[in-house]
Protein backbone atom coordinates (compact mmCIF):
# COMPACT_ATOMS: atom_id res chain seq x y z
CA UNK A 1 0.00 0.00 0.00
CA UNK A 2 1.04 3.70 -1.03
CA UNK A 3 -0.09 6.76 0.54
CA UNK A 4 -0.67 10.20 -1.51
CA UNK A 5 1.60 13.14 -1.18
CA UNK A 6 -0.42 16.54 -1.76
CA UNK A 7 0.02 20.19 -2.26
CA UNK A 8 3.15 21.44 0.50
CA UNK A 9 0.28 23.95 2.11
CA UNK A 10 -3.39 24.83 1.21
CA UNK A 11 -5.18 28.79 0.83
CA UNK A 12 -8.39 29.88 0.52
CA UNK A 13 -8.81 31.33 -2.87
CA UNK A 14 -12.05 33.35 -2.32
CA UNK A 15 -15.22 33.90 0.34
CA UNK A 16 -18.20 34.28 -0.78
CA UNK A 17 -21.26 35.02 1.62
CA UNK A 18 -25.48 35.49 1.48
CA UNK A 19 -28.21 36.19 3.32
CA UNK A 20 -31.31 36.19 3.18
CA UNK A 21 -33.37 39.73 2.14
CA UNK A 22 -35.76 39.76 5.13
CA UNK A 23 -34.21 41.96 7.84
CA UNK A 24 -35.77 41.67 11.14
CA UNK A 25 -35.16 44.71 13.78
CA UNK A 26 -35.36 44.70 17.05
CA UNK A 27 -38.02 47.27 17.01
CA UNK A 28 -39.89 44.46 15.36
CA UNK A 29 -39.17 41.89 18.25
CA UNK A 30 -40.47 44.11 20.63
CA UNK A 31 -43.56 44.10 19.14
CA UNK A 32 -44.61 40.68 19.96
CA UNK A 33 -42.10 40.25 22.82
CA UNK A 34 -41.12 41.36 26.05
CA UNK A 35 -37.90 43.76 24.94
CA UNK A 36 -36.39 46.71 24.01
CA UNK A 37 -34.00 48.03 21.17
CA UNK A 38 -31.79 49.03 24.40
CA UNK A 39 -32.48 45.90 25.98
CA UNK A 40 -31.20 43.56 23.04
CA UNK A 41 -28.31 46.09 22.20
CA UNK A 42 -26.64 46.02 25.55
CA UNK A 43 -26.46 42.39 26.00
CA UNK A 44 -25.50 40.87 23.19
CA UNK A 45 -24.80 43.85 20.41
CA UNK A 46 -27.49 43.14 17.59
CA UNK A 47 -29.29 46.21 16.21
CA UNK A 48 -31.26 43.48 13.24
CA UNK A 49 -30.89 39.77 11.75
CA UNK A 50 -31.80 38.12 8.78
CA UNK A 51 -34.40 35.57 8.70
CA UNK A 52 -35.21 33.33 5.63
CA UNK A 53 -38.91 32.98 4.60
CA UNK A 54 -40.28 29.13 4.08
CA UNK A 55 -39.21 29.42 0.49
CA UNK A 56 -35.23 29.54 1.53
CA UNK A 57 -33.89 26.19 2.99
CA UNK A 58 -30.24 25.79 4.38
CA UNK A 59 -29.78 24.58 1.37
CA UNK A 60 -30.45 27.65 -1.12
CA UNK A 61 -28.03 30.05 1.47
CA UNK A 62 -25.33 27.21 1.31
CA UNK A 63 -25.65 27.44 -2.71
CA UNK A 64 -25.78 30.89 -2.87
CA UNK A 65 -22.88 31.63 -0.95
CA UNK A 66 -21.00 28.84 -2.39
CA UNK A 67 -21.56 29.82 -6.10
CA UNK A 68 -20.04 33.17 -4.96
CA UNK A 69 -16.81 32.22 -3.53
CA UNK A 70 -16.67 29.76 -6.61
CA UNK A 71 -17.23 32.85 -9.00
CA UNK A 72 -14.64 34.94 -6.61
CA UNK A 73 -11.77 32.08 -7.20
CA UNK A 74 -11.86 32.05 -10.71
CA UNK A 75 -12.34 28.47 -10.92
CA UNK A 76 -15.35 26.04 -12.65
CA UNK A 77 -17.46 23.88 -10.79
CA UNK A 78 -15.13 20.58 -12.71
CA UNK A 79 -12.15 21.86 -10.45
CA UNK A 80 -13.96 21.19 -7.36
CA UNK A 81 -13.98 17.50 -5.98
CA UNK A 82 -14.90 18.25 -2.38
CA UNK A 83 -17.91 19.92 -0.19
CA UNK A 84 -17.93 20.02 3.53
CA UNK A 85 -20.45 22.03 4.61
CA UNK A 86 -20.90 22.91 8.29
CA UNK A 87 -24.39 22.87 9.56
CA UNK A 88 -26.36 22.37 12.70
CA UNK A 89 -29.56 22.77 11.13
CA UNK A 90 -30.07 20.77 8.16
CA UNK A 91 -33.94 20.15 7.21
CA UNK A 92 -33.38 16.24 7.57
CA UNK A 93 -30.59 13.69 8.44
CA UNK A 94 -30.48 12.46 5.37
CA UNK A 95 -29.53 13.00 2.48
CA UNK A 96 -26.70 15.57 3.91
CA UNK A 97 -26.58 19.13 2.62
CA UNK A 98 -23.39 18.78 0.59
CA UNK A 99 -24.25 16.47 -1.63
CA UNK A 100 -27.20 18.70 -2.71
CA UNK A 101 -25.22 21.66 -2.63
CA UNK A 102 -22.85 20.07 -5.25
CA UNK A 103 -25.56 19.38 -7.30
CA UNK A 104 -26.88 22.74 -7.54
CA UNK A 105 -23.85 24.23 -8.45
CA UNK A 106 -22.89 22.06 -10.87
CA UNK A 107 -19.90 20.34 -9.20
CA UNK A 108 -19.96 16.62 -10.19
CA UNK A 109 -19.40 13.28 -7.99
CA UNK A 110 -17.06 15.27 -5.05
CA UNK A 111 -16.83 13.77 -2.31
CA UNK A 112 -19.38 15.37 0.06
CA UNK A 113 -20.17 15.41 3.73
CA UNK A 114 -21.25 17.90 6.56
CA UNK A 115 -19.57 18.65 9.54
CA UNK A 116 -21.56 19.18 12.63
CA UNK A 117 -19.38 21.09 15.21
CA UNK A 118 -22.35 23.87 15.72
CA UNK A 119 -20.65 27.04 15.89
CA UNK A 120 -17.36 25.74 15.54
CA UNK A 121 -18.33 23.77 12.60
CA UNK A 122 -16.73 26.56 9.66
CA UNK A 123 -12.95 25.96 11.34
CA UNK A 124 -13.16 22.15 11.80
CA UNK A 125 -14.62 22.02 8.42
CA UNK A 126 -11.71 24.40 7.22
CA UNK A 127 -8.92 22.43 8.84
CA UNK A 128 -10.60 19.15 7.23
CA UNK A 129 -10.05 21.03 3.69
CA UNK A 130 -6.88 21.83 4.01
CA UNK A 131 -5.75 18.46 5.21
CA UNK A 132 -7.12 16.78 2.49
CA UNK A 133 -5.75 18.91 0.36
CA UNK A 134 -2.19 18.59 1.57
CA UNK A 135 -2.60 14.56 2.19
CA UNK A 136 -3.70 14.64 -1.48
CA UNK A 137 -7.38 13.21 -0.74
CA UNK A 138 -8.54 16.97 -2.84
CA UNK A 139 -7.11 19.43 -4.78
CA UNK A 140 -10.06 22.29 -4.65
CA UNK A 141 -12.43 22.16 -1.54
CA UNK A 142 -15.62 24.12 -1.29
CA UNK A 143 -15.80 24.89 2.60
CA UNK A 144 -19.74 26.17 3.38
CA UNK A 145 -21.16 26.90 6.74
CA UNK A 146 -25.27 27.43 6.24
CA UNK A 147 -27.91 27.84 9.36
CA UNK A 148 -31.76 28.45 9.22
CA UNK A 149 -31.78 28.59 12.68
CA UNK A 150 -34.99 30.82 12.63
CA UNK A 151 -36.89 27.08 11.89
CA UNK A 152 -35.09 26.08 15.27
CA UNK A 153 -36.00 28.99 17.63
CA UNK A 154 -39.17 29.90 19.53
CA UNK A 155 -39.78 33.29 18.42
CA UNK A 156 -41.63 34.02 22.08
CA UNK A 157 -38.48 33.38 23.95
CA UNK A 158 -36.96 36.46 24.19
CA UNK A 159 -33.65 34.75 25.44
CA UNK A 160 -32.89 33.02 22.30
CA UNK A 161 -35.13 34.86 19.42
CA UNK A 162 -32.87 37.96 19.77
CA UNK A 163 -29.33 36.08 19.22
CA UNK A 164 -29.96 33.27 16.40
CA UNK A 165 -30.54 33.99 12.25
CA UNK A 166 -29.88 32.38 9.47
CA UNK A 167 -27.15 33.07 6.85
CA UNK A 168 -24.29 30.96 4.23
CA UNK A 169 -20.59 31.56 4.14
CA UNK A 170 -17.88 30.17 1.49
CA UNK A 171 -14.47 29.60 0.78
CA UNK A 172 -12.96 27.84 -2.02
CA UNK A 173 -9.91 26.46 -0.72
CA UNK A 174 -6.55 25.46 -2.95
CA UNK A 175 -3.65 24.00 -2.98
CA UNK A 176 -0.38 26.28 -2.83
CA UNK A 177 3.42 26.34 -2.11
CA UNK A 178 3.53 28.35 1.08
CA UNK A 179 1.32 27.87 4.01
CA UNK A 180 -1.73 29.69 3.94
CA UNK A 181 -4.34 27.87 6.42
CA UNK A 182 -2.07 27.36 9.48
CA UNK A 183 -2.48 24.44 11.72
CA UNK A 184 -5.76 24.12 14.00
CA UNK A 185 -6.05 24.38 17.87
CA UNK A 186 -8.98 22.53 18.67
CA UNK A 187 -11.05 20.47 21.28
CA UNK A 188 -14.68 20.05 22.62
CA UNK A 189 -16.05 20.55 26.34
CA UNK A 190 -18.67 17.01 27.06
CA UNK A 191 -19.36 18.09 30.43
CA UNK A 192 -21.21 21.12 28.80
CA UNK A 193 -23.51 19.74 26.62
CA UNK A 194 -26.69 20.36 27.92
CA UNK A 195 -25.34 24.18 28.03
CA UNK A 196 -26.42 25.02 24.38
CA UNK A 197 -29.05 21.94 23.08
CA UNK A 198 -32.36 21.42 20.69
CA UNK A 199 -33.37 18.20 22.34
CA UNK A 200 -35.43 16.43 19.58
CA UNK A 201 -37.36 17.81 16.51
CA UNK A 202 -40.27 19.11 18.60
CA UNK A 203 -38.20 21.19 20.66
CA UNK A 204 -36.67 24.47 20.13
CA UNK A 205 -33.30 25.64 20.86
CA UNK A 206 -32.29 26.48 24.35
CA UNK A 207 -28.64 28.09 26.24
CA UNK A 208 -27.80 28.22 29.30
CA UNK A 209 -26.41 32.01 28.59
CA UNK A 210 -24.63 32.24 31.63
CA UNK A 211 -23.03 29.30 31.62
CA UNK A 212 -22.11 29.57 27.63
CA UNK A 213 -20.97 33.20 28.57
CA UNK A 214 -18.42 32.34 31.51
CA UNK A 215 -17.16 29.44 29.47
CA UNK A 216 -16.88 32.14 26.20
CA UNK A 217 -14.99 34.60 28.30
CA UNK A 218 -12.79 32.57 30.24
CA UNK A 219 -11.89 29.27 28.68
CA UNK A 220 -11.41 30.58 25.02
CA UNK A 221 -8.46 33.19 24.98
CA UNK A 222 -5.99 30.88 25.42
CA UNK A 223 -6.90 28.84 22.55
CA UNK A 224 -6.99 31.52 19.98
CA UNK A 225 -3.42 32.09 21.29
CA UNK A 226 -2.58 28.27 20.82
CA UNK A 227 -4.02 28.96 17.63
CA UNK A 228 -1.31 31.54 16.61
CA UNK A 229 1.39 29.73 18.74
CA UNK A 230 0.88 26.76 16.32
CA UNK A 231 1.49 28.91 13.72
CA UNK A 232 4.36 30.67 14.81
CA UNK A 233 2.34 34.31 14.73
CA UNK A 234 2.52 36.97 17.22
CA UNK A 235 -1.08 38.00 17.84
CA UNK A 236 0.06 41.48 17.17
CA UNK A 237 0.98 40.58 14.09
CA UNK A 238 -2.91 39.55 13.12
CA UNK A 239 -4.22 42.19 10.48
CA UNK A 240 -7.51 41.18 11.41
CA UNK A 241 -9.45 38.40 14.17
CA UNK A 242 -13.12 36.97 13.56
CA UNK A 243 -14.35 34.94 16.10
CA UNK A 244 -17.85 33.45 15.86
CA UNK A 245 -20.33 35.83 16.22
CA UNK A 246 -21.88 34.52 19.28
CA UNK A 247 -22.39 37.98 21.61
CA UNK A 248 -20.43 41.31 21.05
CA UNK A 249 -19.52 41.30 24.67
CA UNK A 250 -18.00 37.62 24.31
CA UNK A 251 -16.05 39.02 21.34
CA UNK A 252 -14.76 41.92 22.93
CA UNK A 253 -13.44 39.92 26.01
CA UNK A 254 -11.67 37.61 24.13
CA UNK A 255 -10.11 40.03 21.58
CA UNK A 256 -9.41 42.15 24.61
CA UNK A 257 -7.49 39.17 26.24
CA UNK A 258 -5.72 38.09 22.82
CA UNK A 259 -3.91 41.15 22.58
CA UNK A 260 -4.16 41.27 19.05
CA UNK A 261 -3.45 45.30 18.90
CA UNK A 262 -2.88 45.82 15.61
CA UNK A 263 -5.93 43.58 14.01
CA UNK A 264 -9.38 44.56 12.76
CA UNK A 265 -12.02 43.26 15.10
CA UNK A 266 -15.41 41.15 13.37
CA UNK A 267 -18.34 42.55 14.73
CA UNK A 268 -20.68 41.52 12.05
CA UNK A 269 -23.06 40.14 14.75
CA UNK A 270 -24.25 43.83 14.89
CA UNK A 271 -26.06 43.53 11.68
CA UNK A 272 -25.78 39.62 11.43
CA UNK A 273 -26.83 38.33 14.58
CA UNK A 274 -25.66 35.12 15.67
CA UNK A 275 -25.86 32.86 12.39
CA UNK A 276 -23.85 29.75 14.05
CA UNK A 277 -21.58 27.86 11.42
CA UNK A 278 -22.13 30.71 8.69
CA UNK A 279 -21.02 33.52 11.10
CA UNK A 280 -17.12 33.36 10.61
CA UNK A 281 -16.87 33.22 6.79
CA UNK A 282 -19.98 35.86 6.33
CA UNK A 283 -18.22 38.40 8.40
CA UNK A 284 -14.72 37.62 7.08
CA UNK A 285 -16.47 38.06 3.25
CA UNK A 286 -18.39 41.48 4.16
CA UNK A 287 -15.11 42.22 5.94
CA UNK A 288 -13.07 41.70 2.69
CA UNK A 289 -16.33 43.35 0.44
CA UNK A 290 -15.90 46.56 2.22
CA UNK A 291 -12.01 47.23 1.94
CA UNK A 292 -11.75 46.72 6.13
CA UNK A 293 -8.97 43.88 5.41
CA UNK A 294 -6.27 43.28 2.80
CA UNK A 295 -5.21 40.80 0.77
CA UNK A 296 -1.85 38.57 2.14
CA UNK A 297 -2.83 39.80 5.76
CA UNK A 298 -3.41 37.65 8.36
CA UNK A 299 -6.79 36.83 10.23
CA UNK A 300 -7.16 34.02 12.60
CA UNK A 301 -10.27 32.25 12.66
CA UNK A 302 -12.35 30.79 16.19
CA UNK A 303 -15.74 29.17 16.14
CA UNK A 304 -17.06 27.78 19.32
CA UNK A 305 -20.14 26.99 20.54
CA UNK A 306 -22.86 24.04 21.26
CA UNK A 307 -20.99 21.01 22.20
CA UNK A 308 -19.55 22.67 23.42
CA UNK A 309 -16.81 22.62 21.07
CA UNK A 310 -14.55 24.76 19.39
CA UNK A 311 -11.67 25.25 16.81
CA UNK A 312 -8.96 28.25 15.96
CA UNK A 313 -6.83 28.54 13.29
CA UNK A 314 -4.38 31.37 11.32
CA UNK A 315 -5.66 32.51 7.48
CA UNK A 316 -3.90 34.04 5.06
CA UNK A 317 -6.72 36.63 3.68
CA UNK A 318 -6.98 36.13 0.00
CA UNK B 1 -7.39 34.66 57.96
CA UNK B 2 -11.00 35.33 57.05
CA UNK B 3 -11.28 38.63 55.19
CA UNK B 4 -13.89 40.76 57.01
CA UNK B 5 -16.77 42.06 55.20
CA UNK B 6 -15.33 45.70 55.19
CA UNK B 7 -12.35 43.91 52.84
CA UNK B 8 -14.17 42.42 51.08
CA UNK B 9 -16.71 45.03 50.16
CA UNK B 10 -14.02 47.46 49.35
CA UNK B 11 -12.78 44.55 47.22
CA UNK B 12 -16.11 44.43 45.38
CA UNK B 13 -16.74 47.72 44.79
CA UNK B 14 -13.33 47.84 42.93
CA UNK B 15 -14.42 44.84 40.73
CA UNK B 16 -17.79 46.42 39.43
CA UNK B 17 -16.36 49.70 39.57
CA UNK B 18 -13.92 48.38 36.67
CA UNK B 19 -16.58 45.93 35.06
CA UNK B 20 -19.55 48.20 35.20
CA UNK B 21 -18.57 52.16 35.85
CA UNK B 22 -20.65 51.85 38.24
CA UNK B 23 -18.61 53.87 41.78
CA UNK B 24 -17.68 51.83 44.33
CA UNK B 25 -18.82 54.07 46.82
CA UNK B 26 -22.24 53.40 45.41
CA UNK B 27 -21.69 49.52 46.05
CA UNK B 28 -23.42 49.09 49.73
CA UNK B 29 -23.90 45.66 51.29
CA UNK B 30 -27.76 46.37 51.06
CA UNK B 31 -27.92 47.50 47.39
CA UNK B 32 -29.91 44.47 45.35
CA UNK B 33 -27.59 44.49 41.72
CA UNK B 34 -30.39 44.27 39.30
CA UNK B 35 -33.09 46.33 41.05
CA UNK B 36 -30.54 48.98 42.46
CA UNK B 37 -27.70 48.81 40.56
CA UNK B 38 -28.95 47.94 37.03
CA UNK B 39 -26.43 45.35 36.72
CA UNK B 40 -27.27 42.53 33.89
CA UNK B 41 -27.19 38.78 34.28
CA UNK B 42 -23.85 38.76 32.17
CA UNK B 43 -22.24 41.39 33.97
CA UNK B 44 -22.84 38.97 37.30
CA UNK B 45 -20.62 36.34 35.56
CA UNK B 46 -17.75 38.57 34.63
CA UNK B 47 -18.47 40.26 38.63
CA UNK B 48 -18.43 36.67 40.05
CA UNK B 49 -15.28 35.96 37.68
CA UNK B 50 -12.90 38.37 39.05
CA UNK B 51 -13.97 37.98 42.53
CA UNK B 52 -13.22 34.13 41.99
CA UNK B 53 -9.61 35.45 40.85
CA UNK B 54 -10.06 38.31 44.28
CA UNK B 55 -10.78 36.26 46.71
CA UNK B 56 -10.35 32.31 45.72
CA UNK B 57 -13.63 31.40 46.32
CA UNK B 58 -15.70 30.12 42.95
CA UNK B 59 -19.14 31.62 42.22
CA UNK B 60 -21.41 28.87 40.07
CA UNK B 61 -23.89 29.66 37.93
CA UNK B 62 -26.56 28.04 40.06
CA UNK B 63 -25.68 29.44 43.17
CA UNK B 64 -25.16 33.32 41.35
CA UNK B 65 -28.71 33.36 40.94
CA UNK B 66 -29.35 33.22 44.43
CA UNK B 67 -27.24 36.37 44.93
CA UNK B 68 -29.70 39.41 45.00
CA UNK B 69 -27.67 41.76 47.34
CA UNK B 70 -24.02 42.69 47.54
CA UNK B 71 -24.88 41.72 50.97
CA UNK B 72 -25.24 38.08 49.43
CA UNK B 73 -22.51 37.92 47.95
CA UNK B 74 -19.86 38.76 51.29
CA UNK B 75 -21.83 36.29 53.11
CA UNK B 76 -21.62 33.32 50.15
CA UNK B 77 -17.29 34.53 49.89
CA UNK B 78 -17.13 34.30 53.95
CA UNK B 79 -18.75 31.43 54.05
Amino acid sequence: MRILRGAPGARVLAFGAYQPAGVVTNDDLAKTIDTTDEWIQSRVGIKERRVAGPEESEVDLAVQAGGKALAGSGLSASDVDLVIVATCTPEAPIPNVAGRVAHRLGITAPGAFDVNAACAGFCYALSAAADAIRCGSATHVLVIGTEKLSQWIDWTDRATCVIFADGAGAAIVGPSDTPGIGPVAWGSAGDKHDAIVIKDRASFLHQEGQTVFRWATTELHPVAKEACDRAGVDPAELAAFVPHQANLRIIESIARKLGADNAVIAKDIVLAGNTSAASIPLALSRMIERGEVQSGGLALLLGFGAGLTYAGQVIEIP
Amino acid sequence: MALTEQEILAGLGKIINEITGIPATEVTPEKNFVDDLDIDSLSMVEIAVAAQDEFGVEIPDDQLKHLKTVKDVINFIQN
